[in-house]
């Protein structure tokens, strides 16, 4: 072998040299190989206006966003300075660090507490766990304080950074600035016995190129002086604030930005290690142009008398260009209804407010903004989307302009409605066409004056606010009609039909009148004259019922129910579709998440909807919604079910829901298509034809389908077992966790999730297909994915920023056998502590392939051998919240982003957490070094499968990860009565770490499993049942 | 004190286990608690371990016997709520002083026996200082983040008190263990130099965190290596973990800073993970099997137990560091050099 190292000066090993050791929440080792350690200045009221503003406003939540900013921006440490005359320094500094504390992000670098003042200082080592600099100390006022101050900083536990200054002055050139230099070490080493490697010198950076002599060795005798102290006074470090150099060309930042760079270059090579450099004050030292390297070499330098001339006259010329963004407003010149348009097809929110009182002063009445301008904005959102010129994204971020412009109406709409109306007054001349309403007016007195019986009778009951303090209208003047009764406060019409009515024609033009008053946006009842003279009760009860059900729609398109089912907690996709729906004129009545079937049909009844939507994510929601048919069968219901969600399939909506309900149940398989799917089914001219075509559709779809289950054929249980998947456990690894028994994690930071992050099912549940990253490019929905991400990206700055979301896990790793062929024992020290429950494929394989069931990746009992199993819980807090504070804010566009993020998290978290495993914990994998796309492509050792999926359908085994991982005691996850984790976004399953272990789908199974299965979990066949039908054969 | 230094060089030394453990068998009733002293005492004190060095001394003393027995080198007083902030919750804060001298004096007294028993064993004892219930760089108010409910001054005065006292009983050691904030540490070794300067004296300092979070963080967000710098600025006897989720949970961390530090290494975990009756259920056996773990890859100086350990557990952790070597700090220059 050939030694490559024949140097002789080689570097003494780092472990026998004293390092400079700084801490926040994570170490700061400085060593000989270290680049330039930065530090971050603007969270220093002297450096930055913003900052002093900011302090002096007492806004610390923005300060505070500065300290992270210079920290996400690459400062290693950050310096923190309160002194100024206007602010109380010591409060400020105590505040903003125990803030500062509070946020993980930011206090994971060490501070530098920079002051003046020593109480400042003091006050700000006290609130500070880790190991800080001290920014400054220096003779300046004698030794003893000197001695005294460097005393308490090292029995604080900091570093100090100690100025070149004493009794005499600041040290402004060579020789003061080693001399200074020389007395305060030996000063702070020997009588001080402070550590050495834990001082800092600021030997002062002066400004060159004044245009005073005294000025031009500034630069050069920093970086001389610098060279000493590094090669004189041992482990010591040199610091200092770069911009001070180039003082003299403020404005020119092309200069200056050289000029740091040149005086950076040099001084690093002369051993400065630590400074105070803006990054975007700086050029890279090869990119300076020639030129102006030169110019600005020779000034930094000093190697010629006329550089300062010379610098200042090409400085002339390249005077930097201020960078402006410019937002292309041209829009903004377009009339009214234009930006209006432009502002919900955009998705911008800006204007629309300026927009909507523009408009709405124009109008007579506010709704008609709505109505008008409003509503034309929405059609043209409608029919893009429609065309597929618009994605959903696109369409959630209108719907989010127009809550925000009807949230503006509403008071001025409640205002007009309870304007004082006399008699005579403008309700006339709102809903009657005043051109003939002079000649109706007449007639209407006279039907006053000779109504029918049932009429009087009727109008005897609901006068004069009897019922229920509602003020009805008889013979009431609307466009060409006169309506029977009105009440107008809820534009509901009673109209009674006299014998009259039931001739033909009279009949069809009846029809017309309802459809038009319907346009009209009222809705209108009728009863017959028998009716009402001889069950006036149930009249009364029916008109009760329609006043108090809210007006059917706002503007009479229709509403929708929708929910997700008991049990079930995941409504991303129910969100999205009532977002699109109510885009689109629906009004959505949204009972959230977990909703019990009574509560549906009692809301159903009371809102009087026209449609009910149910989703779901996990099987046991699928029964829930067959379940809600079999009852709006019963309660003999006739309005449209609609099905929807993750777990759902059109397969199980035709086979299992469809033929519990007459009426129409149709599968809406993604958002976009509910627009097209409602509007059919509301259509009073088409539905009928258009349900009976979707029942003919599902029936055929039904039969099919069971006969092509019939020709799956199946093994035994015991055939079965008998052709399990065969590990050789004689020559199979088997690795003992490094760690064993259960632990939490709670502290860990989101931000180390994000590499983790799989942003296709993101994508996926947006309705936009495609892999990531090239979904960000692609030709159709390309812009509109990167918008989509771009938002995703702030949110989740903003998210991890603020600390909104809360990652929290806990995981086990225990000794397990398997017995009884399916079973898993989980021991602690040779004690059953858990048993699982797998499930064994029963379809009839080919020859050779194996019928699997996780257990046989566990070492069976009789193989005597020790094997091992891991259960985790992952799951994300605080997504319920966020997403709430947006939909309360009317911007339902945010709360699904939260909620789409917050799923994408709690899976990065999975996948996190299995590679901790692998490498760390369990530590079977110890060497594996893959790339996110390889975990997504699941390219590492050992499984994690999840009790609901594929190969565990079956969810009750998560109650037995829970009572072994304390799970809900540990990080509070729990399960709901169809054992949703909720949070919602949460991960929890298994770890085998087996080589040979994959992922598989069970299939279906048999009786006779389900049979085994019941008795070895010691249920009820019908329980096991419940749980499993998603499965059965 | 040189002599503790010395013995470290040559073997490792045992600490004791867990007080409470051991006091819970004896079932005591509140009347057991009060004692003759706090008859009349005006609320409920069951529970307050430590004044039971005042009110029932031979327990205690029994307690440390039997640890001694089993083979420590040192034991810990019964001193780790005794600070008038950990006081607080018992209205006891003006008894702290004395609970200290009193458990110091009590552990002194049957060290010393065992020591005189055996001289080439001498036994030590060292003053347990506890965290207090209370969190110097962490608010307790979620809404209000820049709030705390102690400041380093009060924890520093607090604890100056409670220091004074156990070197006034005769400690031979400062145990500042728990530790889940490293500014509440901060706080105690500054009253320590404080202490030490004012009365001229050295005394040997064991630190001792305590990570009970998978990514390897204290309570208050720090990893351990960045936990070992922030406290490495006096010079420590040892520094360690202690409490947490069991001996195996301790060795990742115990391997993250055994490189890093000059000083030695000092551990003391719980018998496991308390289980649904809050009873910790790691055998002596279990525990010293995974112990031994520690031992084989050379990690520590000073191994003990703390919640859930009994004579027991330190009797079979005494018998099997016998065949160990201690560990030597990878920073330290070979002899000579």
């Amino acid at each position: 072998m050939i030694d490559l190292v024949t140097n002789n000066q080689q570097p003494i090993a780092n472990n026998h040299k004293k390092m400079l050791k700084l801490s926040g929440l994570e170490p700061l080792i400085i060593t000989p190989e270290s680049n330039f350690i930065n530090v971050g200045e603007r969270t220093n009221v002297a450096g930055s206006r913003k900052f002093l503003r900011l302090i002096k406003e007492e806004k610390f939540d923005e300060a505070l966003e500065i300290a992270r900013e210079q920290v996400d921006g690459g400062a290693q440490i950050i310096d923190i300075n309160m002194d100024d005359g206007l602010i109380d320094g010591k409060e400020s500094m105590v505040r903003f660090l125990n803030l500062i504390a509070a946020e993980p992000d930011i206090c994971r670098v060490p501070m530098m507490i920079d002051s003046s003042k020593w109480e400042i200082i003091e006050a700000g080592l006290q609130v500070v766990q880790g190991k800080c600099v001290v920014n400054s100390i220096s003779l300046k006022e004698g030794e003893e304080k000197f001695i005294w101050e460097a005393k308490k900083i090292k029995r604080y536990g900091a570093a100090v950074i100690v100025m070149a200054f004493d009794e005499v002055g600041q040290a402004d050139n060579y020789e003061r600035r080693i001399e200074i230099a020389k007395r305060s070490y030996d000063i702070l080493v020997n009588t001080v016995h402070f550590p050495s490697e834990d001082i800092i010198f600021d030997l002062n950076i002066f400004p060159v190129a004044t245009g005073m002599d005294e000025h031009k060795r500034n630069a050069i005798d920093f970086i001389e002086a610098t060279r000493w102290v590094r090669k004189n006074l041992p482990n010591v470090s040199v610091s200092g604030g770069v911009s001070n150099v180039s003082f003299s060309f403020r404005g020119n930042n092309v200069v200056r930005e050289a000029m740091h760079s040149v005086f950076l270059y040099h001084a690093i090579q002369a051993g400065m290690n630590i400074g105070i450099v803006n990054p975007s004050m700086l050029e890279v030292y090869d990119d300076i142009p020639e030129d102006l390297l030169e110019y600005v070499e020779d000034v930094i330098l000093n190697r010629r008398d006329d550089a300062t001339e010379r610098l200042l006259a090409f400085a002339e010329t390249v005077k930097g260009e201020a960078k402006e963004h410019k937002i292309d407003l041209s829009w903004r010149e377009g009339s009214l209804q234009d930006r209006i348009t432009y502002s919900l097809v955009k998705g911008i929110d800006a204007y629309i407010i300026d927009d909507v009182e523009e408009a709405r002063l124009a109008a007579t009445q506010p709704i008609e903004v709505i109505e008008g301008n409003l509503m034309i904005g929405m059609n043209v959102v409608g029919d893009l989307f429609g065309a597929g010129k618009m994605f959903l994204p696109q369409v959630v971020k209108s719907a989010r302009v127009m809550k925000k412009a009807v949230a503006y109406l509403q008071p001025f709409i409640e205002a007009a409605k309870k304007k004082p109306k006399s008699p005579k007054g403008t309700y006339y001349w709102e809903t009657a066409n005043p051109v003939i309403y002079g000649a109706l007016k007449e007639y209407a007195k006279k039907m006053r004056n000779q109504p029918t019986q049932a009429e009087a009778l009727l109008w005897n009951v609901i006068s004069g606010k009897k019922l229920e303090g509602y003020k009805f209208r008889r013979q009431h003047i609307i466009g060409n009609y006169i309506v029977d009764f009105i009440c107008l406060k809820v534009n509901l019409i009673i109209e009674i039909d006299g014998s009259i009515h039931q001739l033909p024609e009279n009949k069809s033009s009846d029809e017309e009148r309802t459809i038009w008053l319907e346009g009209e946006g009222y809705r209108v009842i009728r009863f017959a004259n028998d009716e009402v003279l001889s069950n006036l009760d149930l009249v009364l009860k029916k008109i009760k019922e329609a006043l108090e059900a809210s007006p059917s729609g706002m503007r009479g398109a229709g509403k929708v129910l929708m929910a997700t089912v008991k049990g079930d907690v995941h409504d991303i996709g129910k969100n999205i579709v009532s977002v699109v729906l109510g885009c689109n004129n629906y009004e959505i009545v949204d009972l959230g998440v977990m909703v019990p079937p009574e509560k549906i049909i009692q809301r159903a009844k009371e809102e009087n909807v026209d449609v009910i939507g149910l989703s779901g994510l996990i099987t046991p929601s699928l029964d829930e919604m067959v379940y809600m048919a079999k009852e709006m069968e019963r309660q003999n219901f006739t309005i449209p079910l609609m099905i929807g969600g993750a777990t759902t399939s059109k397969a199980h909506t035709a086979v299992k829901i469809n033929p519990e309900y007459k009426n129409a149940v149709v599968y809406v398989n993604d958002a976009s298509r509910a627009v097209t799917v409602v509007g059919d089914l509301l259509n009073k001219k088409t539905a009928n034809e258009y349900v009976a075509k979707l029942k003919k559709d599902y029936d055929e779809f039904r039969e099919k389908f069971l006969k092509r289950g019939k020709t799956k054929s199946y093994v035994s249980l015991d055939k079965a077992r008998a052709n399990k998947f065969e590990i050789d456990w004689e020559t199979t690894p088997v690795v003992k966790p490094k760690e064993m028994g259960v632990q939490m994690l709670k502290q860990l930071s989101l931000k180390e999730l994000l590499p983790f992050v799989d942003w296709r099912p993101f994508f996926l549940s947006w309705d936009l297909h495609g892999k990531f990253p090239e979904i960000l490019t692609d030709e159709v929905v390309g812009e509109q994915a990167t918008h989509l991400y771009n938002d995703a990206q702030a949110m989740i700055e903003k998210i991890i920023a603020k600390q909104l979301l809360k990652p929290k896990g806990v995981f086990g790793l225990f000794e397990a056998n398997t017995i009884n062929d399916d079973d898993i024992s989980v021991q602690k020290k040779g004690k059953e502590i858990a048993v699982f429950r797998t499930l064994r494929q029963q379809l009839e394989k080919r020859e050779g392939a194996p019928n699997i069931a996780l257990a046989d990746f566990i070492a069976p009992k009789e193989t005597g051998k020790i094997d091992y199993i891991g259960a985790f819980c992952v799951a994300i807090f605080g997504v319920d919240e966020l997403a709430k504070k947006y939909k309360e804010a009317d911007d339902d566009y945010n709360a699904i982003l939260v909620q789409a993020i917050g799923d994408r998290f709690a899976e990065a978290f999975a996948e996190y957490l299995h590679k901790q495993i692998r490498t760390k914990h369990w530590g079977y994998s110890t060497d594996e070094n893959l790339s996110n796309d390889d975990l997504i492509k699941e390219g590492y050792k050992g499984i994690r499968p999840a009790p609901g999926y594929p190969a565990c359908p079956d969810h009750l085994e998560k109650e037995t990860i829970w009572e072994l991982l304390s799970v809900e005691k540990i990080i509070g996850v729990t399960l709901t009565e169809s054992l949703a984790m909720w949070p919602a976004s949460a991960v929890s399953g298994y770890y085998f770490a087996n080589e040979n272990a994959k992922y598989f789908g069970l299939g279906k199974i048999t009786e006779d499993q389900v049979q085994d299965f019941a008795k070895r979990k010691d249920i009820s066949v019908e329980k096991a049942k419940k749980w499993l039908n998603p499965n059965l054969a | 004190m040189e002599e503790i230094q010395q013995l470290l060089k040559e073997r490792i030394l045992v600490l004791d286990g867990a007080m409470g453990t051991m006091i819970q068998r004896y079932n005591l009733t509140e009347e057991d608690y009060r004692g003759e002293q706090f008859k009349n005492f005006h609320i409920s004190v069951k529970g307050n371990n430590d004044m039971l060095s005042i009110t029932q001394p031979q327990i205690i003393k029994e307690i440390h016997k039997k640890y001694l027995e089993a083979g420590a080198d040192i034991i810990e007083t019964n001193t780790f709520s005794s600070t008038t902030i950990a006081m607080a919750d018992y209205e006891m804060e003006k008894y702290v002083y004395e609970l200290n001298f009193q458990s110091a004096k009590i552990a002194k007294e049957v060290a010393q026996e065992f020591t005189a028993k055996n001289p080439l064993k001498p036994r030590f004892v060292a003053g347990s200082i506890g965290p207090t219930n209370r969190t110097a760089s962490m608010s307790p108010d979620v809404n209000d983040p820049g709030f705390r409910a102690v400041t380093f001054d009060e924890l520093r005065i607090a604890y100056k008190q409670q220091i004074e006292a156990l070197i006034d009983g005769g400690v031979d050691l400062l145990l500042v263990e728990t530790v889940f904030d490293t500014l509440n540490a901060k706080a105690t070794l500054f009253a320590i130099e404080e202490v030490k300067e004012e009365r001229k004296i050295d005394i040997p300092i064991m630190l001792s965190g305590t990570i009970t979070d998978a990514s390897g963080r204290t309570l208050s967000g720090q990893t351990a290596e960045a936990f070992l710098i922030s406290v490495s600025h006096i010079p420590l006897l040892t520094v360690g973990f202690n409490c947490a989720l069991g001996a195996n949970l301790l060795q990742p961390h115990l391997e993250a800073i055994a490189s890093k530090t000059e000083f030695a290494i000092s551990a003391h975990p719980n018998a496991g993970l308390p289980n649904a009756f809050g009873e910790y259920d790691e055998t002596p056996e279990y525990m010293a099997a995974q112990i031994e773990e520690y031992l084989k890859k050379n990690l520590v100086n000073i191994i003990g137990g703390c919640c859930g350990t009994t004579p027991a557990h330190i009797k079979a952790i005494a018998d099997l560091v016998k065949n160990y070597k201690p560990r030597k700090s990878p920073l330290t220059p070979e002899d000579g050099v």
